[in-house]
């Protein structure tokens, strides 16, 4: 069944709350669209609702973090990471143990438009040592993710989410490996084959890169599709892996490629001397607008079908 | 898990007074002075417009300010907003036996737990990691949270410039609706800040009346009279066993540069260190100072 990641972020966080009474959570009066309402319902008295005051918000949590407590702070990705410098002193370089937890994700939230998008986040938490970058690509492994960073992760993480559902993909019998490439298409156990396409996708993208995989498959276009659901720390090994198997790479992210999931992989493949093209889909140094999700998916290349068309004439043209 | 305040006194060293703790200030001052111009580099106005204040804190207020106590989790915080004036921390921090006074010269080498503004990855007991302006509030405040219903207290120095940060408002919001009795702010209002005197970059005035509008308890007094300052911590610490829901907010009127004649607000001293003679007049100057009491 289909679902937001901020909605298996929230349930999530809820039942974590029973077995884990460190976790305190905060949020920014938003906490109906990031879902961490569930959270303050069951647990009144863990719950502080900071108003609208997200640079105080990040200080007060990595302030509890250093009496013991499990902060998770919740507000749009753009709204927490617009508050970078209190972020970079007050968490990352102190280590606070702390969840960021940034939803409406990407162009993907549709009619709000710009100021609305976290569409420069992921490059903002990358660039600070010591913080971990999360995006799940559907609501199982929004909850594998939730688990590792309570009971594993140590120190600041930023745990990226969506307003759209999101198709269900992770199988459920699947282990968790954190901080993995995981192979979504073809099924891993498939006798492994060389591909005329590898995509690296993460969070909402990669759905659309499934079914575009499925289309390029009726043109008799191999395509092997990998989830990212890390950003830092980045797999670089399995990265470099793929990148035998290839003449093609392609990142797909609702995210803007300068410092992306591009970027990831773009500074991956570049430690080494002979590396496939790589192609970076993505959002290409521009802001965001309102309108239709699935509209602006298609204006920036990354739906199934822009995805699938963009391919397909790259791999003709070789 | 609640345990009463006054049964965990105990462990609050012997209050110092105020003759000795005059001293033992001046003694401070003459560290300092050494400790920047060892390192050539540093900030002596505010670090000398507040070493008083932190040295009544230490010496005279704070439950488990010891390293015996430094992983005791209801020892006293304190958090020095106004970052750039952590030599009058490490100083004092010395003295406690928390660091060892031949470390006090590796102030801002490379590879030396005493950076130039405090990291507490480095060096634990400075509690946060300042030096960009406007945060140790929300911080403190965050602890003050954390600590709510335990013996422990938090302290959060702040400069006076540095309360022009917006984000300062936002925590002086939060800290009165969340009603942080165990919270104690306290402004080292020197009126000094880089580009001159802070009445004249941005004033600030009536401060007084800012804080109480948002809800916290106000304490006015001048932060280089050893009577007042101990008077203001008592009557915060009262306050707070007595059952009052506020923040106490202490505006502690100061000198910038205090105690050193040629530095006594100059705003040059901000950010300049004495050249060695300059140094050795200012050491000659604080000594008088510590004889005559």
């Amino acid at each position: 069944m289909a679902k937001a990641t901020r909605q298996a972020f929230g349930e999530s966080l809820a039942k974590l709350g029973e077995t884990h009474p460190e976790i305190v959570v905060l949020d920014a009066d938003l906490s109906k669209s990031t879902k961490s309402e569930f959270f303050a319902k069951k647990f009144p008295a863990r719950f502080y609702e900071m108003g609208i005051s997200e640079a105080n918000m990040i200080g007060v949590a990595s302030g509890l973090a250093f009496t013991g407590k499990l902060p998770f702070l919740c507000s749009f990705g753009c709204f927490i990471t617009g508050r970078y410098d209190t972020i970079r002193l007050s968490a990352a370089y102190s280590q606070a143990n702390i969840r960021l937890i940034g939803t409406h994700a990407g162009v993907g939230i549709g009619d709000d438009g710009h100021s609305q998008m976290g569409l420069e986040d992921i490059t903002l938490m990358r660039a600070l040592p010591t913080m971990g970058v999360f995006q799940p690509m559907d609501a199982r492994e929004t909850e594998l993710i939730m688990d590792y960073l309570v009971k594993e992760w140590k120190g600041p993480a930023y745990l990226r989410l969506t307003r759209q559902n999101l198709p269900d993909l992770y199988p459920q019998d699947r282990p968790f490996e954190p901080c993995k490439l995981m192979q979504v298409r073809p099924q891993p156990g498939a006798a492994p084959q060389k591909s005329d396409v590898v995509l690296i996708a993460s969070g909402a993208t990669v759905g659309e890169s499934v079914a575009a995989a499925e289309k390029l498959k009726s043109q008799g276009i191999q395509a092997a599709v990998w989830n990212a659901h890390s950003l830092k720390p980045f797999d670089s090994e399995t990265t470099l892996k793929l990148a035998q198997t290839t003449r093609l790479m392609v990142t797909v992210e609702d995210h803007s490629v300068i410092g992306g999931l591009g970027s990831c992989v773009a500074e991956t493949l570049a430690t080494v001397s002979q590396h496939p093209r790589l192609i970076m889909l993505g959002i290409q140094d521009q802001f965001g607008e309102s309108g239709e999700p699935a509209d602006l998916y298609e204006k920036h290349g990354i739906s199934a079908h822009a995805i699938e068309k963009r391919i397909a004439a790259e791999l003709k043209a070789q | 898990m609640t345990v009463s305040v006054a049964s965990n006194l105990w462990y609050r060293a012997s209050p110092m007074q105020s003759q000795e703790l005059a001293k033992l200030a001046q003694e401070f001052r003459i560290t300092i002075i050494k400790m920047l111009t060892q390192a050539k580099s540093g900030h002596p106005g505010g670090s000398l417009s507040a070493i008083d204040l932190i040295t009544a804190l230490f010496f005279s207020e704070m439950k488990g300010a010891e390293p015996s106590h430094m992983n005791d989790p209801h020892r006293d915080r304190f958090i020095l907003s106004k970052g750039h004036a952590v030599p009058a921390l490490y100083a004092i921090l010395a003295k406690k036996g928390f660091i060892s006074p031949d470390e006090l010269k590796t102030l801002r080498q490379t590879g030396s737990r005493l950076q130039g503004h405090p990291d507490r990855v480095r060096l634990p007991i400075v509690e946060a990691s300042t030096g960009s302006l406007g945060q140790g509030l929300s911080v403190a405040q965050g602890m003050a949270m954390g600590l709510q219903g335990t013996p422990a207290r938090v302290f959060c120095m702040l400069g006076d410039g540095e309360i022009q940060e917006g984000q300062i408002w936002e925590a002086a919001l939060s800290a009165s609706k969340y009603q942080l009795s165990n919270l104690c702010a306290i402004l080292d209002a020197n009126n000094g800040q880089i580009d001159g005197p802070v009445d004249q970059v941005m004033p600030l005035e009536p401060l007084a009346d800012k804080w109480k509008a948002f809800g916290w308890h106000v304490i006015e007094i001048d932060g280089h009279n050893w009577d007042q300052i101990l008077k203001a911590y008592q009557e915060a610490r009262t306050l707070q066993t007595q059952g009052s829901k506020k923040p106490v907010f202490i505006i502690a009127r100061t000198v910038k540069g205090k105690g050193v004649s040629f530095m006594e607000n100059n705003i040059a001293w901000h950010g300049a260190v004495p050249t060695p003679e300059q140094a050795e007049q200012a050491i000659a100057e604080l000594s008088r100072g510590m004889n005559h009491g």
